[in-house]
């Protein structure tokens, strides 16, 4: 396996620091590679979106991240660092005095993450009295603080109740709140509004950019709803089939797209103003592909517009256009550009027309 | 919760008296009560004498209103055989009866709730196996075998403990342990299936995202999601050794409440038989409704509903 992700530089005060990482499942058919050589890093006070379809690799890459995969899972990395601690060196007991103090992660469906025996008054303050910030009493006022943070009126008659007298949006308040109790300098959202309604998604992201910014902390936000990366990420990485296949600022991925797969996403976006009422969306033909056993090749091959005979043959090579913008294709910087705007040009006469 | 209990108490009190009904009718389908006291020689005038004493001639729904009201104010009538009242009867065998299927219960928990969170960590390993192989085990060899081995080996070869009786706390360990080795292996199974679900849960994955340790991950936040079923079989089950302890009971020569309905159905005492019938179910009855109590304050979302 090539990581010519392993020399990309990183700063050092990066407060995570992924190069080469590798997941790999064993599963009765054999090896899944859920995740390939992948690199990233975030900094303090700044927004990464991971952006793929369901099936990427986004969820294990967070999980990898928090050791929290099944046992049935292996990570290797030439470099995964949390605030410059070495995360594959650490024993079990080492990561779990990080996990829900210096990083907290948040899931997918609220109504099944919280325990429906305990109050969350009791489950709060848990978090905060297992890594020794204080007692129950001070744990109790952090909690009603941090639920008045993230918008919950009645604070204190909360802590009494349990999950299944909240509604979706506010157990993921509650979620929230309970993972900023020990003030982490990393959070993991996976998906956090996915299960929620669609009112109430955009209250939650909002939330979420808000106390990010309020509390300096990095945020790893993984997502498949590209809206939601542009108007939050500061970064983007986009992810296929256990690739990151592009990296690089919000700004760059989304005005020049590189790798097809991006271009392809970016063109299923309709932009209001811009998109004709009633006009055709780009969409991406086919399906992800199986992740089992060993590949060759490019993993978007199959479903790709410039696919051609080198791209099922080795490993495709790194792109690089500077510190953390790069795309994984055989096809160089120039050409995808032109690409890039024939497609645009193409899309435009078809609008016009 | 006061609403919860309302409706529980009043489910209860319909199932006690549909119990009772039935109770008190199966007896007298079983065949001619009359004719059976009599004895098999009797003409059809001393049948009838015989019934008109003990009051079978009446309407049946008059005999059970007539057994219910004396029911309701504690007179069960008077044994056949021994003339003494039902009630003391029962109250005198009933202490021995309690201890040993406390103890019996008691100890099927203690061995099977650690067994099935330890087979469920440890799922397809030979751990999980072995827990498996004795849940078999104690599921498959009948109570009276397995207390006649032990009867043969710890009794009579060894003559570690005595083989009969109840005088001191020596003479429950085998009634106890045959009892409850009989009870385990629901209780193990029913723990380690619970436990394979809720460690599945997302809760569980919050928890660990916490940074809580393993320990308080299990006992806290998995355990008592998993027990829930196990409290409502364990109240079942509690009832069943209160009630259906009769092999063992003979074969230990236990004098409880087991023991009493097997003479007592063997000498025809029909008073005593149809007492002890509806005493087990109201005992069901109880333990359904102390379960369900106890799952309510397990878990709030039944308190509900």
């Amino acid at each position: 396996m090539v990581t010519d992700t392993a020399d990309i530089p990183y700063s050092e005060d990066s407060i995570l620091a992924v190069r080469g990482m590798n997941v790999d499942i064993s599963v009765p058919a054999g090896t899944l590679h859920a995740v390939t050589n992948s690199a990233f890093h975030v900094k303090q006070g700044e927004t990464l979106c991971i952006v793929g379809e369901s099936g990427c690799g986004k969820s294990i890459t967070s999980l990898a991240v928090m050791g929290l995969l099944p046992a049935n899972a292996t990570v290797t990395a030439d470099v995964l660092k949390f605030e410059g601690r070495d995360l594959l060196s650490m024993s079990q007991k080492q990561l779990s005095e990080l996990r829900g103090n210096r990083m907290g992660m948040i899931f997918q469906d609220p109504m099944t993450s919280l325990n429906p025996v305990y109050t969350i008054g009791n489950q709060m303050q848990e978090i905060y009295v297992r890594h020794g910030k204080g007692n129950a009493q001070q744990a109790k006022d952090r909690a009603i603080y941090l639920l008045e943070k993230v918008g919950i009126t009645a604070a204190e008659s909360r802590l009494g109740q349990y999950p299944h007298q909240l509604s979706g949006g506010l157990r993921q308040r509650v979620m929230i709140a309970m993972m900023l109790m020990n003030d982490p300098v990393l959070i993991i959202a996976d998906e956090p509004t996915t299960a929620l309604d669609v009112t109430i998604q955009a209250q939650i992201l909002h939330l979420l950019a808000d106390l990010q910014k309020e509390f300096n902390m990095a945020l790893i936000l993984i997502t498949h709803d590209l809206g939601v990366v542009a108007r939050i990420a500061d970064r983007v990485a986009v992810m296929y089939a256990g690739y990151m296949v592009e990296t690089g600022s919000s700004d760059e991925v989304f005005n020049a797209p590189m790798h097809p797969y991006t271009q392809g996403l970016i063109d299923c976006i309709p932009i209001p103003g811009k998109t004709e009422r009633g006009a055709q969306l780009g969409s991406i033909p086919g399906i992800v592909p199986a992740l089992v056993g060993d590949q060759e090749g490019c993993m978007f091959r199959s479903r790709c517009d410039y696919a051609m005979e080198k791209c099922a043959v080795g490993d495709v090579p790194r792109q690089a256009l500077g510190e953390m913008r790069g795309y994984r294709c055989v096809i160089g910087p120039e050409q995808a550009e032109a690409n890039l705007q024939a497609s645009r040009a193409k899309a435009a006469v078809a609008a016009g027309e | 919760m006061a609403q919860f209990l309302l409706q529980r108490l009043t489910i209860s009190l319909l199932v006690a008296i549909t119990v009772s009904i039935i109770g008190f009718s199966l007896l007298r389908l079983s065949g001619d009560l009359a004719a059976e006291l009599a004895g098999e020689d009797a003409t059809q005038e001393e049948i009838a004498q015989v019934a008109k004493a003990y009051g079978l001639d009446r309407p049946f729904h008059i005999q059970y209103l007539d057994w219910v009201g004396k029911a309701l104010q504690g007179d069960l009538g008077r044994s056949l055989f021994t003339n003494e009242p039902v009630l003391e009867l029962i109250t005198t065998r009933l202490p021995v009866t309690v201890q040993l299927a406390t103890y019996s219960l008691i100890l099927a928990l203690l061995v099977a709730l650690p067994l099935g969170v330890l087979a469920a960590m440890k799922q397809n390993t030979w751990i999980d196996r072995l827990a498996l192989s004795i849940a078999v085990f104690g599921q498959a060899i009948p109570s009276f075998w397995f207390a006649l081995l032990m009867i043969l080996f710890f009794g009579v070869i060894l003559r570690w403990l005595p083989i009969s009786g109840t005088d001191t706390w020596r003479h429950f360990i085998m009634p106890t342990i045959t009892l409850s080795t009989f009870a385990m292996p629901q209780f193990m199974r029913l723990t380690r299936t619970g436990m394979l679900d809720v460690l599945e849960s997302d809760f569980i994955r919050t928890a660990r995202a916490k940074g809580l340790s393993p320990v308080i991950v299990l006992w806290k936040h998995a355990l008592r999601n998993a027990v829930l079923p196990v409290v409502s079989l364990a109240a079942v089950a509690f009832g069943f050794l209160l009630g259906g302890s009769f092999i063992v009971e003979s074969i230990f020569a236990v004098n409880g409440v087991g023991f009493l309905a097997l003479e007592s159905i063997i000498r025809q005492d029909f008073p005593v038989v149809q007492s002890i019938v509806v005493f087990i179910s109201f005992v069901y009855i109880v333990l359904t409704l102390l379960s369900d109590l106890i799952n309510a304050q397990l878990d709030p979302r039944i308190r509900l509903t």
